[in-house]
């Protein structure tokens, strides 16, 4: 079977500047992978070269999902397959309802995919579900995207798209951080009804609190651009313990 | 379009035999010659049956035009007109029309097709001709665009309330009192040279009277009253809201509309009286022209309100993204005590439009009020320019007025500019002016389309939400209208 995520030896350069070393890394339908390290070891690096942010260029190797190339595919395109990024910093979009731009970008996809868009009702509906399991007032949505949101608060609306979407890989880039204890838990159980055999989930953090409630099944260390380490969910444990020194001479 | 949709179908199903009250005939078959000159001003008057008093009015003014030169102030750049090379009555636009839709611009239809314009409905925007046999789609067109057979419709009720919406050369029959005692009050025949002109030669337009302490029962539209195939060049609208009543006026249609006439000089002048509204809403999409600005329409029109009485109040709304070239100040006189002026718009230029359009609240009473909220949206190699004048006369004690001009630009190829002037001779009023110009996020355009947006669509989400102030004060239907009019004139701004 093909693997959802298959990236081979990717290299990848911001304004000329290299942050990928050889990157290697495969997230089959069903599994949840954690990434950790230091910071600016390029872990967001990672995530806007898959999601084909602008400027984040890749010079060598591969990145397939789910057997397509995503560097033939545009950033739009490459949502529509099944990608989703949630933000390490949220943007805001003003002016744009909450509401307004759940819709818009659902259809879109759908559009994309030559599936029937979703009507009104039915859309105001599970967003109701879901805002509830994420235990977000609706009044929220009627505000601009992120504008004036707290941070806390942003990741839980980062997290509200993702289950409207139902990407086939979520990539969540710190998540976790910002979040209070209780946002903590709601929001890792959002993540938790989005664990099914058909989906990949790839997690950036920090730390292992998080993985507390999302239990991994893989953990890879990266340092420097590349993954230097895999392991299982104990790897992370490890980790609290020793921190990154081991790594960071290791790729050197 | 769902309300005008709903009236287009209305029209229709009285329209057929109702037709026969429209002057559509008599102005294919009439023509002035070319150019201009007195016996031309005189064969127009004549033509309208109008009043002596008229005729001499007109031919003031253009003995006043011969005298005035073209300005030069804005930040638009066009080759001469000649302007005697042009028809002020009755241009023979029937021979030039295409015979199908297959000679149309196919530019043109694509934006139809987007709007979601029936196919019928796009042939009569394009200005296709059918032959004599075919007579159902011209039926059509004279059914929605002739002011008789709307009336039709809306007349009943629109009388009860005492309303005159009519075309002005009617109004010059039937209440010739009332237009002599209000037309030329806010734009006098002297006021500027693209207005005398108009003055001057001004076929046809709307004339709307509201009596005393009545609230219009319907919102009243151009779309819905005039056979805009042939008066488009030089309107004239005049609207009075008389002591404490309440108007809303929609002007133009949201489709584009082929028109072979370059030059437009319109005129509209309203007039508020004491604790009377009007509210005047213009979704303007003229033919820009091709990407080299080849056959635009010029767009210099004169726009004033006088809130003429105590508390009485003016607010224009203006979604501009047509036209190869845009010269535009609707602006409000704020005569009356504790009047108030508003100016709410939005310009898209896009390609190689270039529009100079803003506002002046002239603060002439005490306790006045005005606010000013200006959207500019450049993309291609376009270039859009805000020119804003807010001025208090000595007696303009308290005046207050709040500007806040917002300039976004998409691409590396266009320019905004703002331009604010003001002129305070009076001590005790407050004026704000804030301005911003920025250049669309290229971060939240990624963050749209890693949601699944195209770039088009992501660039047309932003810019409604940078616009979104401004749409929220146009009628229900217009904003929807007006949402889809922006996506689809910034097609082709993003690389
Ligand atoms: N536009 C840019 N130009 C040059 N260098 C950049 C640019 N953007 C990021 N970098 C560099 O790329 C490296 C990787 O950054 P990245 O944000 O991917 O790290 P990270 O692992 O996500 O860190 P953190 O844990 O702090 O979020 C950093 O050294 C950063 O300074
Ligand atoms: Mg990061």
């Amino acid at each position: 079977m093909t693997a959802l995520l298959e990236i081979r030896n990717l290299k990848a350069e911001i304004a000329g500047k290299q942050i990928l070393n050889g990157y290697d890394l495969t997230v089959k339908a069903g599994e949840v992978h954690a990434i950790m390290g230091p910071n600016g070891s390029g872990k967001s690096t990672l995530s806007y070269v898959l999601s084909g942010r602008p400027g984040y260029n890749i010079t060598e190797g591969q990145a397939l999902l789910a057997g397509a190339d995503l560097s033939q595919m545009s950033v739009d395109e490459r949502a529509a397959a099944g990608l989703f990024l949630a933000f390490q910093y949220p943007l805001e979009v003003p002016g744009v309802a909450t509401m307004t731009f759940l819709r818009a970008a659902l259809n879109a996809q759908r559009k994309k995919r030559g599936e029937e868009e979703m009507s009104s009702p039915d859309l105001i509906k599970r967003v109701k579900e879901i805002a509830k399991i994420l235990d977000m007032d609706m009044e929220m949505l009627r505000r601009p995207v992120n504008v004036g949101f707290s941070g806390g608060e942003k990741k839980r609306a980062e997290t509200l798209q993702m289950m409207l979407l139902e990407p086939k890989l979520c990539i969540l880039d710190e998540t976790d951080s910002g979040l209070d204890i209780d946002a903590l838990k709601v929001v890792s159980s959002g993540v938790n009804q989005l664990r099914s055999k058909d989906r990949g989930i790839v997690v950036i953090t920090h730390y292992q609190r998080l993985l507390d409630y999302i239990t991994p099944d893989v953990v890879h260390v990266q340092s420097a651009g590349r993954i230097v380490r895999t392991g299982g969910k104990e790897l992370a444990l490890e980790l609290e313990e020793t921190g990154y020194a081991n790594y960071q001479s290791e790729a050197a | 379009m769902a309300a005008v949709q709903e009236t287009v179908e209305q029209v229709r199903r009285v329209g057929a035999d109702q037709y026969k009250y429209g002057f559509v005939t008599d102005i294919e078959s009439d023509l002035a010659p070319k150019g201009l000159s007195e016996e031309v001003i005189r064969f127009i008057s004549a033509k309208k049956s109008e009043p002596e008093w008229m005729l001499e009015w007109r031919l003031e003014a253009y003995r006043r035009w011969l005298t005035m030169t073209e300005p030069n102030w804005a930040r638009v750049e066009y080759p001469a007109i000649d302007y005697q090379d042009l028809y002020y009555y009755a241009a023979p636009k029937s021979t030039a029309g295409p015979k199908s839709l297959d000679e149309v611009d196919p530019e043109l239809l694509r934006t139809y097709e987007k709007l979601g314009i029936p196919l019928h409905e796009r042939e009569i925007l394009a200005g296709v001709e059918r032959p004599e046999g075919e007579a159902r789609p011209r039926v059509a067109v004279d059914a929605v665009f002739d002011s008789v057979s709307v009336a039709t419709t809306f007349k009943e009720e629109l009388k009860k309330a005492g309303v005159i919406f009519c075309p002005i050369s009617e109004a010059l029959r039937e209440h010739p009192e009332l237009v002599r005692k209000y037309l030329g009050t806010v734009v006098p025949t002297s006021d500027n040279f693209f207005a005398t002109l108009n003055s001057a030669v001004f076929s046809d337009g709307s004339f709307v009277y509201i009596p005393p302490g009545v609230r219009c029962p319907m919102e009243l539209s151009t779309y819905f009253r005039i056979n805009e195939k042939n008066t488009g060049q030089f309107e004239r609208t005049l609207i009075i809201a008389d002591r404490g009543s309440y108007v809303s006026y929609l002007e133009g249609c949201t489709a584009p509309k082929r028109d072979e006439n370059q030059l437009h000089a319109a005129v509209v002048e309203l007039v508020a009286l004491d604790d009377a509204e009007i509210k005047y809403s213009t979704v303007q999409n003229w033919y820009p022209g091709d990407e080299n600005g080849k056959g635009g329409i010029y767009n210099f029109v004169t726009k004033r309100g006088d809130c003429r009485g105590a508390n009485s109040k003016i607010s224009w709304t203006q979604v501009e993204t047509g036209s190869a070239i845009t010269w535009k100040y609707p602006s409000c006189v704020l005569r009356g005590e504790n009047s108030r002026g508003e100016f709410y718009s939005i310009a898209i230029s896009n390609g190689r439009q270039q529009v100079d359009s803003g506002t002046k609240m002239i603060h002439l009473g005490k306790g006045t009020t005005s606010r000013i909220i200006s959207k500019g949206i450049s993309a291609g190699h376009s270039s859009n320019a805000y020119r804003g004048l807010v001025s208090a006369h000595r007696k303009a004690e308290g005046a207050r007025n709040f500007t806040n001009c917002d300039s976004l630009l998409i691409g590396d190829a266009c320019s905004a500019h703002t331009i604010p002037y003001i002129e305070a001779k009076n001590q005790s009023c407050v004026f704000e002016h804030e301005a911003t110009t920025s250049k669309i996020s290229e971060d939240v355009l990624f963050y749209c389309m890693q949601r699944g947006l195209s770039q088009e669509d992501a660039t047309a989400l932003v810019v409604n939400g940078f616009v979104r102030d401004v749409l929220q004060q146009l009628p229900m239907e217009f904003a929807v209208e007006a949402q889809k009019l922006i996506s689809v004139s910034l097609e082709g701004s993003v690389g």
